[in-house]
Protein backbone atom coordinates (compact mmCIF):
# COMPACT_ATOMS: atom_id res chain seq x y z
CA UNK A 1 0.00 0.00 0.00
CA UNK A 2 1.65 3.17 -1.46
CA UNK A 3 -1.31 5.40 -1.14
CA UNK A 4 -0.51 6.39 2.77
CA UNK A 5 1.91 8.40 1.13
CA UNK A 6 0.00 10.54 -1.08
CA UNK A 7 -0.38 14.22 -0.96
CA UNK A 8 -2.26 15.16 -4.10
CA UNK A 9 -4.65 12.52 -6.37
CA UNK A 10 -5.79 13.04 -9.53
CA UNK A 11 -9.72 12.56 -10.16
CA UNK A 12 -10.27 11.51 -13.98
CA UNK A 13 -13.47 12.59 -14.12
CA UNK A 14 -16.49 11.57 -17.03
CA UNK A 15 -18.41 15.21 -17.55
CA UNK A 16 -21.40 15.71 -19.47
CA UNK A 17 -23.59 18.83 -19.78
CA UNK A 18 -26.57 18.07 -21.52
CA UNK A 19 -26.92 21.92 -22.70
CA UNK A 20 -23.36 21.95 -24.10
CA UNK A 21 -21.82 18.57 -24.71
CA UNK A 22 -23.18 16.33 -27.63
CA UNK A 23 -21.24 13.28 -25.64
CA UNK A 24 -19.57 12.82 -22.44
CA UNK A 25 -15.90 13.34 -22.34
CA UNK A 26 -12.83 13.36 -19.73
CA UNK A 27 -11.36 15.77 -17.29
CA UNK A 28 -8.38 15.12 -15.17
CA UNK A 29 -8.05 17.31 -11.80
CA UNK A 30 -5.64 17.13 -8.94
CA UNK A 31 -6.87 17.46 -5.48
CA UNK A 32 -4.89 17.31 -2.10
CA UNK A 33 -5.19 13.62 -0.65
CA UNK A 34 -5.53 13.25 2.96
CA UNK A 35 -5.30 9.63 4.51
CA UNK A 36 -8.78 8.03 4.87
CA UNK A 37 -10.29 10.20 2.04
CA UNK A 38 -13.45 8.63 0.65
CA UNK A 39 -13.90 8.68 -3.28
CA UNK A 40 -16.72 11.54 -2.42
CA UNK A 41 -15.28 13.96 0.20
CA UNK A 42 -12.57 13.81 -2.69
CA UNK A 43 -15.49 15.02 -5.29
CA UNK A 44 -16.47 17.58 -2.96
CA UNK A 45 -12.61 18.62 -3.32
CA UNK A 46 -12.74 18.73 -7.03
CA UNK A 47 -15.94 20.90 -6.56
CA UNK A 48 -14.29 23.37 -3.94
CA UNK A 49 -10.91 23.61 -5.99
CA UNK A 50 -11.26 23.09 -9.38
CA UNK A 51 -14.88 22.80 -10.80
CA UNK A 52 -18.00 24.00 -9.24
CA UNK A 53 -20.33 22.47 -11.92
CA UNK A 54 -19.58 19.40 -11.62
CA UNK A 55 -22.75 17.56 -10.42
CA UNK A 56 -23.40 14.04 -8.49
CA UNK A 57 -26.08 12.79 -5.77
CA UNK A 58 -24.96 11.93 -2.34
CA UNK A 59 -26.80 12.22 0.93
CA UNK A 60 -25.87 10.46 3.91
CA UNK A 61 -22.40 9.86 3.29
CA UNK A 62 -22.42 6.51 5.11
CA UNK A 63 -23.63 3.92 2.51
CA UNK A 64 -27.36 4.21 3.47
CA UNK A 65 -29.02 5.84 1.06
CA UNK A 66 -27.58 4.82 -2.11
CA UNK A 67 -27.28 7.81 -3.85
CA UNK A 68 -23.85 7.97 -4.67
CA UNK A 69 -23.39 4.70 -6.77
CA UNK A 70 -21.15 5.60 -9.83
CA UNK A 71 -18.17 4.12 -11.29
CA UNK A 72 -15.62 4.21 -9.85
CA UNK A 73 -12.17 2.43 -11.49
CA UNK A 74 -13.64 0.18 -13.58
CA UNK A 75 -16.17 -1.13 -10.57
CA UNK A 76 -19.89 -0.41 -9.54
CA UNK A 77 -19.62 1.12 -5.67
CA UNK A 78 -20.79 3.60 -3.34
CA UNK A 79 -18.98 6.95 -3.32
CA UNK A 80 -19.03 7.65 0.27
CA UNK A 81 -18.09 3.99 0.91
CA UNK A 82 -14.83 3.79 -0.91
CA UNK A 83 -11.92 4.75 0.52
CA UNK A 84 -9.20 6.24 -2.40
CA UNK A 85 -6.65 4.28 -0.77
CA UNK A 86 -8.19 0.92 -0.78
CA UNK A 87 -7.88 1.71 -4.69
CA UNK A 88 -4.33 1.09 -4.81
CA UNK A 89 -3.78 3.73 -7.54
CA UNK A 90 -2.82 7.46 -7.64
CA UNK A 91 -5.33 8.14 -10.39
CA UNK A 92 -9.33 7.65 -9.25
CA UNK A 93 -11.49 7.13 -12.37
CA UNK A 94 -14.89 7.94 -11.95
CA UNK A 95 -17.84 7.81 -14.41
CA UNK A 96 -21.74 7.67 -14.08
CA UNK A 97 -23.25 4.19 -13.31
CA UNK A 98 -23.12 2.34 -16.92
CA UNK A 99 -26.20 0.74 -18.27
CA UNK A 100 -28.34 3.84 -17.06
CA UNK A 101 -28.85 7.23 -19.34
CA UNK A 102 -26.57 10.23 -18.41
CA UNK A 103 -28.58 13.37 -17.09
CA UNK A 104 -25.51 15.39 -15.83
CA UNK A 105 -21.86 14.65 -14.75
CA UNK A 106 -21.91 11.36 -12.37
CA UNK A 107 -25.99 11.58 -12.07
CA UNK A 108 -27.52 8.57 -13.75
CA UNK A 109 -31.06 8.42 -15.15
CA UNK A 110 -32.43 5.83 -12.33
CA UNK A 111 -36.07 6.31 -12.59
CA UNK A 112 -36.28 3.82 -15.23
CA UNK A 113 -35.34 1.08 -12.45
CA UNK A 114 -37.72 2.18 -10.12
CA UNK A 115 -40.50 1.95 -12.85
CA UNK A 116 -39.63 -1.74 -12.91
CA UNK A 117 -39.32 -1.92 -9.45
CA UNK A 118 -42.94 -0.55 -8.90
CA UNK A 119 -44.32 -2.61 -11.38
CA UNK A 120 -43.03 -6.18 -9.34
CA UNK A 121 -45.49 -4.55 -6.45
CA UNK A 122 -42.82 -4.40 -3.97
CA UNK A 123 -44.94 -4.28 -0.94
CA UNK A 124 -47.14 -6.79 1.19
CA UNK A 125 -50.24 -7.56 -0.54
CA UNK A 126 -53.08 -9.56 0.99
CA UNK A 127 -56.78 -9.98 0.85
CA UNK A 128 -57.69 -8.22 4.41
CA UNK A 129 -57.01 -5.04 2.24
CA UNK A 130 -59.07 -3.64 5.65
CA UNK A 131 -56.35 -5.06 8.33
CA UNK A 132 -53.45 -3.91 5.66
CA UNK A 133 -54.74 0.25 5.54
CA UNK A 134 -55.83 0.28 9.22
CA UNK A 135 -53.62 -2.66 10.84
CA UNK A 136 -54.99 -3.70 14.45
CA UNK A 137 -51.73 -5.38 15.63
CA UNK A 138 -48.83 -7.10 14.28
CA UNK A 139 -48.67 -10.07 12.33
CA UNK A 140 -47.45 -13.36 13.36
CA UNK A 141 -43.65 -14.50 12.15
CA UNK A 142 -41.15 -16.69 13.28
CA UNK A 143 -37.30 -15.62 13.25
CA UNK A 144 -36.89 -18.68 11.28
CA UNK A 145 -39.56 -17.47 9.01
CA UNK A 146 -37.73 -13.92 9.09
CA UNK A 147 -34.54 -15.42 7.81
CA UNK A 148 -36.19 -16.28 4.67
CA UNK A 149 -36.01 -12.64 3.21
CA UNK A 150 -34.19 -10.66 6.10
CA UNK A 151 -30.64 -10.70 3.48
CA UNK A 152 -32.85 -8.91 0.76
CA UNK A 153 -34.37 -6.23 2.77
CA UNK A 154 -30.78 -4.42 2.75
CA UNK A 155 -30.91 -3.02 -0.45
CA UNK A 156 -30.58 0.41 -0.56
CA UNK A 157 -31.31 0.51 -4.53
CA UNK A 158 -28.72 2.30 -5.18
CA UNK A 159 -28.26 0.72 -8.71
CA UNK A 160 -24.32 -0.70 -8.71
CA UNK A 161 -26.22 -4.81 -9.58
CA UNK A 162 -27.99 -3.02 -12.60
CA UNK A 163 -24.48 -1.35 -13.76
CA UNK A 164 -22.64 -4.83 -13.66
CA UNK A 165 -25.18 -6.84 -15.12
CA UNK A 166 -23.94 -8.07 -18.25
CA UNK A 167 -27.00 -9.46 -19.10
CA UNK A 168 -28.68 -6.07 -18.31
CA UNK A 169 -26.37 -4.23 -20.68
CA UNK A 170 -27.65 -5.63 -23.67
CA UNK A 171 -30.78 -6.12 -22.88
CA UNK A 172 -33.24 -3.31 -21.81
CA UNK A 173 -36.15 -5.29 -21.71
CA UNK A 174 -34.16 -7.51 -18.95
CA UNK A 175 -36.06 -6.15 -15.52
CA UNK A 176 -32.66 -6.24 -13.98
CA UNK A 177 -31.29 -8.31 -10.48
CA UNK A 178 -32.49 -5.49 -8.09
CA UNK A 179 -36.78 -5.45 -8.96
CA UNK A 180 -36.41 -9.14 -9.21
CA UNK A 181 -33.92 -9.13 -6.21
CA UNK A 182 -36.86 -7.17 -4.32
CA UNK A 183 -39.82 -8.99 -5.93
CA UNK A 184 -38.61 -12.51 -4.51
CA UNK A 185 -38.00 -10.56 -0.97
CA UNK A 186 -41.85 -10.31 -1.11
CA UNK A 187 -42.90 -13.02 -2.03
CA UNK A 188 -40.51 -15.32 0.47
CA UNK A 189 -42.54 -13.17 3.49
CA UNK A 190 -44.51 -14.79 5.13
CA UNK A 191 -46.86 -12.08 5.58
CA UNK A 192 -47.13 -11.39 2.01
CA UNK A 193 -49.88 -13.78 -0.60
CA UNK A 194 -48.85 -11.39 -4.06
CA UNK A 195 -47.10 -14.21 -5.36
CA UNK A 196 -49.79 -14.87 -7.65
CA UNK A 197 -50.10 -11.50 -8.81
CA UNK A 198 -46.00 -10.99 -8.92
CA UNK A 199 -46.10 -14.20 -11.05
CA UNK A 200 -47.95 -12.42 -13.97
CA UNK A 201 -45.07 -10.10 -14.35
CA UNK A 202 -42.12 -11.92 -13.23
CA UNK A 203 -43.65 -14.70 -16.01
CA UNK A 204 -43.65 -12.73 -18.92
CA UNK A 205 -40.36 -12.00 -20.98
CA UNK A 206 -38.42 -9.09 -18.97
CA UNK A 207 -38.42 -12.29 -15.91
CA UNK A 208 -36.02 -13.99 -14.06
CA UNK A 209 -35.23 -16.45 -17.44
CA UNK A 210 -32.92 -13.83 -18.25
CA UNK A 211 -30.17 -14.07 -15.81
CA UNK A 212 -27.98 -16.84 -16.66
CA UNK A 213 -26.08 -16.32 -13.00
CA UNK A 214 -23.00 -14.01 -14.29
CA UNK A 215 -23.21 -13.54 -10.20
CA UNK A 216 -21.65 -9.37 -11.11
CA UNK A 217 -24.59 -7.95 -9.35
CA UNK A 218 -23.93 -10.05 -5.87
CA UNK A 219 -20.28 -9.38 -6.32
CA UNK A 220 -20.47 -5.47 -6.14
CA UNK A 221 -23.27 -5.10 -4.03
CA UNK A 222 -22.45 -2.75 -1.22
CA UNK A 223 -24.80 -4.39 1.20
CA UNK A 224 -24.13 -7.91 0.53
CA UNK A 225 -27.70 -8.69 -0.32
CA UNK A 226 -26.71 -11.13 -3.15
CA UNK A 227 -29.53 -10.53 -5.92
CA UNK A 228 -28.09 -13.39 -7.99
CA UNK A 229 -29.15 -15.57 -5.53
CA UNK A 230 -32.71 -14.22 -4.66
CA UNK A 231 -33.19 -14.47 -8.57
CA UNK A 232 -32.52 -18.22 -7.99
CA UNK A 233 -34.54 -18.86 -5.81
CA UNK A 234 -37.28 -17.12 -6.75
CA UNK A 235 -36.63 -19.38 -9.87
CA UNK A 236 -37.64 -22.41 -8.33
CA UNK A 237 -40.59 -20.97 -6.55
CA UNK A 238 -42.05 -20.70 -10.19
CA UNK A 239 -40.78 -23.76 -11.58
CA UNK A 240 -42.82 -25.59 -8.62
CA UNK A 241 -45.44 -23.23 -9.61
CA UNK A 242 -45.41 -24.68 -12.34
CA UNK A 243 -45.24 -28.11 -11.74
CA UNK A 244 -48.30 -27.43 -8.91
CA UNK A 245 -45.46 -28.23 -6.65
CA UNK A 246 -45.68 -24.57 -5.55
CA UNK A 247 -46.58 -25.20 -1.57
CA UNK A 248 -49.66 -22.65 -0.94
CA UNK A 249 -48.86 -19.99 1.32
CA UNK A 250 -51.40 -18.75 4.24
CA UNK A 251 -50.48 -14.81 5.00
CA UNK A 252 -49.74 -14.78 8.28
CA UNK A 253 -52.54 -13.69 10.67
CA UNK A 254 -52.77 -10.98 12.84
CA UNK A 255 -51.32 -11.39 16.17
CA UNK A 256 -54.02 -11.90 19.24
CA UNK A 257 -54.28 -8.88 21.50
CA UNK A 258 -53.85 -11.04 24.80
CA UNK A 259 -56.76 -10.72 26.94
CA UNK A 260 -56.24 -11.74 30.59
CA UNK A 261 -52.14 -10.17 31.20
CA UNK A 262 -52.32 -7.23 33.44
CA UNK A 263 -49.66 -4.45 32.65
CA UNK A 264 -47.70 -3.80 35.93
CA UNK A 265 -48.21 -0.65 37.66
CA UNK A 266 -44.72 0.48 37.59
CA UNK A 267 -44.57 0.29 33.34
CA UNK A 268 -45.50 3.83 31.98
CA UNK A 269 -47.82 3.98 29.22
CA UNK A 270 -46.91 3.98 25.40
CA UNK A 271 -46.61 6.48 23.16
CA UNK A 272 -49.43 7.18 21.00
CA UNK A 273 -49.32 4.67 17.67
CA UNK A 274 -47.94 6.46 14.65
CA UNK A 275 -49.60 3.57 12.23
CA UNK B 1 -39.47 0.03 -18.88
CA UNK B 2 -40.21 4.03 -18.40
CA UNK B 3 -38.32 5.83 -20.82
CA UNK B 4 -35.48 8.16 -20.40
CA UNK B 5 -34.35 11.54 -21.95
CA UNK B 6 -30.72 11.38 -21.15
CA UNK B 7 -27.72 10.60 -22.85
CA UNK B 8 -27.56 6.65 -23.64
CA UNK B 9 -24.94 5.00 -21.63
CA UNK B 10 -25.82 1.07 -22.11
CA UNK B 11 -22.28 -0.98 -22.51
CA UNK B 12 -23.56 -3.19 -25.04
CA UNK B 13 -21.85 -6.58 -25.90
CA UNK B 14 -18.93 -4.64 -23.91
CA UNK B 15 -21.01 -5.22 -20.75
CA UNK B 16 -20.30 -8.69 -21.07
CA UNK B 17 -16.71 -8.50 -20.94
CA UNK B 18 -15.98 -5.18 -18.92
CA UNK B 19 -18.85 -2.97 -16.34
CA UNK B 20 -17.61 -4.35 -13.31
CA UNK B 21 -14.48 -6.15 -11.52
CA UNK B 22 -14.49 -9.56 -13.16
CA UNK B 23 -15.22 -12.76 -11.21
CA UNK B 24 -15.02 -16.59 -12.29
CA UNK B 25 -19.00 -16.58 -13.25
CA UNK B 26 -18.74 -13.90 -15.06
CA UNK B 27 -15.91 -15.14 -17.58
CA UNK B 28 -18.24 -18.26 -17.64
CA UNK B 29 -21.19 -16.46 -18.47
CA UNK B 30 -19.57 -14.73 -21.17
CA UNK B 31 -17.93 -17.93 -22.69
CA UNK B 32 -21.02 -19.52 -22.14
CA UNK B 33 -22.42 -17.01 -25.04
CA UNK B 34 -19.71 -16.92 -27.01
CA UNK B 35 -19.74 -21.21 -27.54
CA UNK B 36 -23.44 -21.13 -27.79
CA UNK B 37 -22.85 -18.39 -30.60
CA UNK B 38 -20.23 -20.65 -32.00
CA UNK B 39 -22.45 -23.91 -31.66
CA UNK B 40 -25.44 -22.00 -33.49
CA UNK B 41 -23.83 -21.14 -36.22
CA UNK B 42 -22.28 -24.90 -36.66
CA UNK B 43 -25.87 -25.66 -36.50
CA UNK B 44 -26.15 -23.47 -39.85
CA UNK B 45 -23.69 -24.76 -41.51
CA UNK B 46 -24.13 -28.57 -40.95
CA UNK B 47 -28.18 -27.56 -42.03
CA UNK B 48 -26.73 -26.17 -45.17
CA UNK B 49 -23.86 -28.70 -45.84
CA UNK B 50 -26.25 -31.42 -44.79
CA UNK B 51 -29.61 -30.44 -46.81
CA UNK B 52 -27.27 -30.62 -50.48
CA UNK B 53 -28.19 -34.66 -50.50
CA UNK B 54 -31.75 -33.47 -51.41
CA UNK B 55 -30.07 -31.77 -54.58
CA UNK B 56 -28.89 -34.96 -55.43
CA UNK B 57 -25.56 -37.37 -55.45
CA UNK B 58 -23.36 -34.99 -57.35
CA UNK B 59 -24.48 -32.22 -55.28
CA UNK B 60 -24.06 -33.86 -51.21
CA UNK B 61 -20.29 -35.50 -52.74
CA UNK B 62 -19.13 -31.96 -53.62
CA UNK B 63 -20.51 -30.36 -50.49
CA UNK B 64 -18.01 -33.22 -48.71
CA UNK B 65 -15.42 -32.21 -50.63
CA UNK B 66 -15.80 -28.93 -49.35
CA UNK B 67 -15.80 -29.40 -46.06
CA UNK B 68 -13.06 -31.89 -45.40
CA UNK B 69 -10.28 -30.21 -45.88
CA UNK B 70 -7.71 -29.38 -43.10
CA UNK B 71 -9.17 -26.11 -41.88
CA UNK B 72 -12.46 -27.70 -41.24
CA UNK B 73 -10.78 -30.34 -39.32
CA UNK B 74 -9.84 -27.47 -37.29
CA UNK B 75 -13.23 -26.26 -37.02
CA UNK B 76 -14.76 -29.68 -36.29
CA UNK B 77 -12.07 -29.26 -32.91
CA UNK B 78 -13.08 -25.97 -31.65
CA UNK B 79 -16.88 -26.93 -32.52
CA UNK B 80 -16.16 -29.72 -30.48
CA UNK B 81 -14.27 -27.87 -27.54
CA UNK B 82 -17.27 -25.35 -27.38
CA UNK B 83 -19.61 -28.69 -27.18
CA UNK B 84 -17.49 -29.63 -24.46
CA UNK B 85 -17.80 -26.77 -22.74
CA UNK B 86 -21.10 -25.07 -22.97
CA UNK B 87 -23.03 -28.50 -22.27
CA UNK B 88 -21.21 -29.45 -19.18
CA UNK B 89 -21.90 -25.43 -17.68
CA UNK B 90 -25.13 -25.85 -18.89
CA UNK B 91 -25.30 -28.84 -16.45
CA UNK B 92 -24.47 -26.38 -14.16
CA UNK B 93 -26.82 -23.74 -15.43
CA UNK B 94 -29.60 -25.98 -14.82
CA UNK B 95 -28.64 -26.90 -11.52
CA UNK B 96 -28.11 -23.07 -10.07
CA UNK B 97 -30.99 -21.72 -11.88
CA UNK B 98 -33.28 -24.47 -10.23
CA UNK B 99 -32.01 -22.64 -6.67
CA UNK B 100 -29.86 -25.48 -6.30
CA UNK B 101 -26.15 -24.88 -4.67
CA UNK B 102 -26.50 -21.01 -4.03
CA UNK B 103 -27.45 -21.46 -0.38
CA UNK B 104 -29.91 -20.20 1.85
CA UNK B 105 -30.48 -16.62 2.67
CA UNK B 106 -28.21 -15.28 5.09
CA UNK B 107 -27.54 -12.06 7.34
CA UNK B 108 -25.38 -9.90 5.27
CA UNK B 109 -22.01 -9.55 7.84
CA UNK B 110 -19.00 -8.08 6.36
CA UNK B 111 -17.02 -9.13 4.69
CA UNK B 112 -20.14 -10.42 2.90
CA UNK B 113 -20.09 -14.11 1.62
CA UNK B 114 -22.31 -14.53 -1.51
CA UNK B 115 -24.07 -17.22 -3.28
CA UNK B 116 -20.65 -16.97 -5.72
CA UNK B 117 -18.59 -18.78 -3.14
CA UNK B 118 -21.14 -21.45 -1.86
CA UNK B 119 -21.40 -22.32 -5.67
CA UNK B 120 -17.92 -22.01 -6.06
CA UNK B 121 -17.46 -25.80 -6.09
CA UNK B 122 -19.89 -26.91 -8.89
CA UNK B 123 -18.10 -24.32 -11.16
CA UNK B 124 -14.72 -26.16 -10.42
CA UNK B 125 -15.99 -29.31 -10.76
CA UNK B 126 -18.16 -27.84 -13.83
CA UNK B 127 -14.17 -26.70 -15.11
CA UNK B 128 -12.62 -30.17 -14.05
CA UNK B 129 -15.44 -32.39 -15.97
CA UNK B 130 -15.12 -29.78 -19.07
CA UNK B 131 -10.98 -30.56 -18.74
CA UNK B 132 -11.12 -34.55 -18.78
CA UNK B 133 -13.96 -34.22 -21.98
CA UNK B 134 -11.60 -31.62 -23.85
CA UNK B 135 -8.60 -34.47 -23.27
CA UNK B 136 -10.20 -37.17 -24.35
CA UNK B 137 -11.84 -35.37 -27.36
CA UNK B 138 -8.35 -34.47 -28.20
CA UNK B 139 -6.67 -37.18 -27.95
CA UNK B 140 -9.50 -39.09 -30.59
CA UNK B 141 -9.58 -36.06 -32.64
CA UNK B 142 -5.68 -35.88 -33.40
CA UNK B 143 -3.72 -38.85 -31.90
CA UNK B 144 -5.55 -41.86 -31.79
CA UNK B 145 -7.67 -41.53 -35.26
Amino acid sequence: MTTPKLTEVSYQIRRFDPERDAAPHWEVYRIPYAPGMTVLEGLWKVKELRSPTLAWRSSCRMGVCGSCGMLINGKPRLACNTQIAELESETVVVAPLPNFDIVRDLVPELAPMFATHQALMPYVIREDVEEREHPTNEFYQSAHELEHYLQFTYCIKCGCCMAACPTFATDALYSGPMPLGQAHRYNSDTRDGGFAARKQVLADEPGPWRCHYAGECSRVCPKGVDPAKAIQLMKRELVLDYLRLHKKKCPAKVAVKPTEAKRRDNIPEAPPRTV
Amino acid sequence: MLESKGHPNRLGIWGWLGGGRWGAERYLYTLHRLTGLGLLAYFLLHIIVTSSRALGQARWTQAMGAVSGPLFKVGEYLVFLAFAFHAINGIRLGIIELGFGVGKPIEPVYPYRTSLDVQRPIAIGVLVLAAVLVVMGTLNFWVLE
